[in-house]
């Protein structure tokens, strides 16, 4: 018996983030009037239990064998939907979305206009979804341990969560020592606990797991495979060695901003000038200028970062809280010292922040809001001027010591190892999360996760969080032992193919094989990742990938310029001669 | 001559799922007002557009075809935009063969976190169709 559609397509509101700019009873009367379409509904939320109840009570009472939703990207609430059909009986690929809040909804004002393309994203996915095929998706078993790359204080963090889990870890550390930017600090705000209490205890318990492997002065040169099954090669002084893990987590973390690119400041040029991190140096010693102490000293905030000329305009979240921990350290080791701080704007956001700002106020730090905008030289001492925007007035301070708050930048080769992954780096050139709110620590890439600064600038706190977080992410597919793989993947059709092998040429993963005695080609389905490139380079076209055919492609292209009138609606059915190539 | 001023152009675009798809969603995400122009179809990757795709909706009167893919370098695929590009320069050989203006047929690279340029891109290209005036074959297949 010839197969035939039966489609139901649900229209969500998202509260009112698509009702309001989008006519839903217009769209829905829309949707139950296109070919195959049995049923079109419309809720507030389709995602919610309830919503998703609608769906499944009517594949199972009206039959429906494929289902439409639109709502949220695909990239949102796909596998929420696949998973809802398939526990009604439906395979998960007989799915599709239609994305009509992030790329309708969200982007144009409430008009026809809007109404109009929510309506034709709609129709599109309808077309589709008539054309859409059963896929079996398969197993691979997962490679028990994890890589984690950078052994600074979250690379440390994530690497003992997912050994104490009971997983194989190798933690590569591109320097001779681990510890990252920790180790440098003296101590830490706004507690005042000394930084190596509370990095050693992590070191030392990587460093005796049974589990971890830290591998120093290491670099990760090429990473193959996929979640589950990936393959790292990693050198060590001149050595390759093939490491392989089921999941990655990025520790990689920054650099600090270079303070000579604010030439108006004079860093190296005014030995009295320094930087936060020098500090860190000259108070684990003993606060020294010349061979005496300092007497005037002037913090200056923001240096590298909320600054457009620089092509930072983030805020480096740490450093307003650095400079009030180093001028309390002043006032209380050098009670006669006058110390002055330069601020935009002091954010004391996170837990315990703003009340030690408010101790370091009250022995007599003095802020001033402002901008410096030069360091002068007057005899030994220096002077800075700055506009202090509260007084709306040019303000001139001496200083014989001035610490320049430094911000925190991406690290200079984060582009090599985005490119090594294929992650995807923010505008301001940290690596980017998978979802700013809802998947912090995910990347695009499944089974990589993020850990600490190298996501963006935050306190050791935070790295450690986002660190768990990511190694409890790394775990589930270690935990879970299989991991489904691509089922989207191109498959040949042997009557059509020439076994010209064009095909092959554009594989990159030589997943394509020419049959030694069908003489037509053959597809991997482990190798093949599902691109698509076979497909549109064959020039027959027997090569399909599976989920994006020619066919499926070509029903949306019909419905989107030529509409779907129910004169059509017999075009529009699988049987119809104009989807053959 | 016809008034380009209240012609609205359709474009049809091929935005790779890895970065200029997300790049769109992020348009949204973070509320970028362009033109409703542009009707977005889902690829794996810009290297799966086959030149029928293009050609399809030129035949049947869009006014315009925006490929989005990887930054060079950055494909998910490894190399799959590359293809994509050279491609393009065939493809814009043939459109200029076949009669079509190849400046109807735009290939971009979008990346994830370039949801402003996306915007841009929709917003430059609606302005530069409406320069350029409907797609002749709308008044081809009239007659």
């Amino acid at each position: 018996m010839a197969f035939t559609p039966r489609i139901g397509v649900y229209i969500c509101h998202c509260g009112i983030n698509i009702s309001a700019s989008v006519d839903i009873e217009a769209v829905t009367a829309f949707a139950a009037s296109l070919p195959a379409v049995i049923i079109a509904r419309d809720y507030t939320y389709m995602c919610s239990d309830p919503g998703q109840a609608l769906i499944k009570e009517d594949i199972e009472q009206l039959k429906l064998n494929r289902v439409v939703v639109a709502s949220c990207s695909p990239r949102m609430h796909e596998p929420t939907f696949r998973a809802a059909v398939a526990s009604a009986g439906l395979n998960p690929y007989c799915f599709e979305m239609a994305n009509i809040r992030e790329q309708c909804s969200w982007v144009h004002p409430g008009s026809e206009a809007t109404t109009q393309k929510a309506m034709d994203l709609i129709a599109s996915a309808v077309a589709k979804a008539a054309h859409l095929q059963p896929l079996i998706t398969r197993q691979v078993e997962v490679s028990p341990s994890a890589l984690v790359i950078g052994g600074g204080i979250a690379g440390l963090q994530a690497a003992l969560d997912i050994a104490e889990a009971g997983f194989q870890v190798t933690l590569v550390e591109r320097a001779e020592q681990p510890g990252g930017h920790a180790a440098q600090l003296h101590t830490t705000f706004p507690y005042m606990q000394p930084a190596r209490e509370l990095l050693r205890p992590l070191m030392e318990r990587v460093d005796a797991h049974p589990r971890i492997e830290v591998m120093l002065s290491a670099e990760v040169e090429e990473i193959k495979g996929f979640v589950g099954n990936f393959e790292a090669s990693v050198r060590q002084s001149e050595e390759m060695r093939t490491v392989s893990a089921g999941s990655i987590v990025i520790a990689t973390g920054f650099e600090v901003f270079d303070a000579h690119i604010k030439k108006e400041f004079g860093y190296g040029l005014y030995p009295q000038v320094i930087t936060t991190l020098d500090f860190e140096l000259l108070s684990a010693q003993n606060l020294q200028v010349n061979g005496h102490s300092p007497r005037k000293v002037v913090f200056i905030q923001c240096v590298g970062s909320r600054d457009q000329s620089l092509g930072n305009p983030y805020c480096s979240r740490v450093c307003c809280m650095v400079a009030a921990r180093q001028a309390k350290w002043v006032r209380q080791r050098l009670p006669e010292a006058e110390v002055t701080i330069f601020y935009m704007d002091v954010r004391a956001f996170g837990k315990g922040f703003e009340e030690f700002y408010d101790q370091v106020r009250t022995c007599g730090v003095i802020y001033r809001r402002g901008n410096p905008s030069e360091i002068l030289r007057q005899g030994e001492h220096l002077l800075v001027r700055a506009e202090d925007t509260l007084l709306g007035e040019v303000v001139e301070v001496e200083a014989d010591l001035v610490v320049l708050a430094l911000g925190m930048v991406p690290r200079q080769d984060s582009a090599a190892l985005a490119s090594l992954l294929k992650l995807s780096r923010s505008a301001d050139g940290f690596f980017m999360e998978a979802h700013p709110k809802l998947r912090p620590v995910d990347t695009s890439v499944a089974g990589v996760f993020l850990a600490g600064c190298c996501q963006g600038p935050k306190d050791i706190a935070d790295s450690i969080s986002q660190a768990r977080g990511a190694a409890a992410a790394a775990m589930i597919p270690l935990l879970r032992g299989q991991v489904q793989v691509e089922a989207a993947t191109a498959y040949v059709e042997e009557e059509l193919c020439a076994g010209c092998g064009q095909c092959a040429q554009v594989c990159t993963y030589g997943a394509l094989r020419l049959h030694p005695v069908r003489n037509v080609m053959t597809v991997n389905q482990v190798l093949c990742q599902g691109c698509g490139a076979c497909a549109s380079a064959c020039p027959s076209g027997a090569v399909t990938v599976s989920h994006f055919t020619f066919t499926q492609t070509m029903a949306q292209l019909e419905v989107l310029l030529n509409g779907s009138n129910h004169q059509r609606k017999q075009e529009l059915l699988p049987t119809a001669s104009l989807m053959a190539k | 001559m016809p008034d380009n001023n209240h012609f609205e152009p359709r474009i049809v675009a091929f935005l790779c799922n890895w970065c200029t798809y997300t790049g769109a969603d992020l348009a949204g995400t973070s509320r970028l007002q362009y033109p409703p122009n542009v009707r977005i179809i889902r690829t794996m990757c810009s290297s799966s557009v086959d030149p029928v795709y293009v050609l399809k909706p030129l035949l049947d009167g869009a006014d315009g075809v925006l490929i989005g893919g990887c930054h060079p370098g950055d494909c998910h695929y490894q190399t799959g935009n590359y293809k994509t590009r050279r491609r393009y320069v065939a493809m814009q050989e043939i459109l200029r063969a076949s009669g079509f203006d190849p400046r109807r047929v735009w290939l971009r690279w979008i990346s994830a976190s370039e949801g402003q340029k996306f915007a841009d891109t929709i917003t430059d290209m609606v302005a530069s169709l409406k320069e350029m005036g409907p797609n002749p074959m709308q008044v081809a297949w009239a007659i």
